[in-house]
């Protein structure tokens, strides 16, 4: 059963990762990048039930925080332009 | 007898899961424009990995092992709005506009929507068949 779960999870990112390669706008693109980081995450505790090594969650933890900081620094650079963006220079 | 109750609890919530995971993965693709993928997005951070986790936790019960599926689920609950609102508002104000109803008819090549040919299955315009 963790691994029917394994494998629907696996289904979904195949779908997902479609729509990062075929999105029009680099919107869609980040939300397929951030939703990959999500199902990533659930697939990583799954995976860790699956092999009985319960490790794996603390892998999983550590992707879902670095999935929010990488998301918001890709869309702040797209948004502005610069990581190092001021925002007292907003005209 | 609580034990057999509690596993087919768990095995209920984690179909129930990937049931919800792939039909946001299926939004993710069908949806025509950003703002309704984002909608479809949604699915897979709320209910997706609600419903997966919770079977997780029944499984595992009353460990440190519940304990970090608990902290992953407050994780994805807690980022997942902040990450859509960034997007809506850096896609808002990039110019991209929601495709709203009234336009279903004619602005299929409005900013950020699909080409036609993608979004004639999604926002049928006219019925294929004729109605006999």
């Amino acid at each position: 059963m963790f691994a029917a779960a394994a494998i629907a999870i696996l289904g979904a990112l195949v779908l997902v990762i479609g729509r990062a390669l075929a999105g029009p706008t680099v919107f869609d693109r980040l939300l397929a990048g951030n939703t990959v980081g999500s199902l990533a995450v659930l697939l990583l505790a799954v995976v860790g039930f699956l092999t009985g090594r319960p490790e794996w969650l603390d892998i999983a933890i550590t992707y879902g925080l670095l999935n929010l900081i990488g998301t918001l620094a890709v869309l702040k650079f797209f948004r502005h332009g610069d990581l190092a963006h001021d925002v007292e220079d907003e005209t | 007898m609580s034990a057999v109750v509690l596993t087919a609890l768990s095995w209920i919530c984690i179909s129930a899961g990937c049931f919800f995971t792939l039909t946001g993965a299926f939004g993710l693709v069908r949806m025509p424009e950003v703002y309704t993928r984002m909608h479809a997005a949604s699915v897979i951070d709320t209910l997706g990995a609600g419903f997966l986790i919770i079977g997780l936790v029944l499984q595992a019960g009353l460990t440190l092992v519940s304990a970090k599926l608990v902290f992953i689920l407050a994780l994805i609950f807690f980022t997942g709005p902040v990450i859509t609102h960034a997007l809506a508002q850096a896609a808002s104000e990039a110019g991209i506009e929601p495709l709203l109803v009234e336009d279903r008819r004619g602005r299929l090549d409005a900013v950020g929507s699909d080409t036609p040919e993608a979004t004639a299955g999604v926002l049928p315009a006219e019925p294929a068949h004729p109605v006999r």
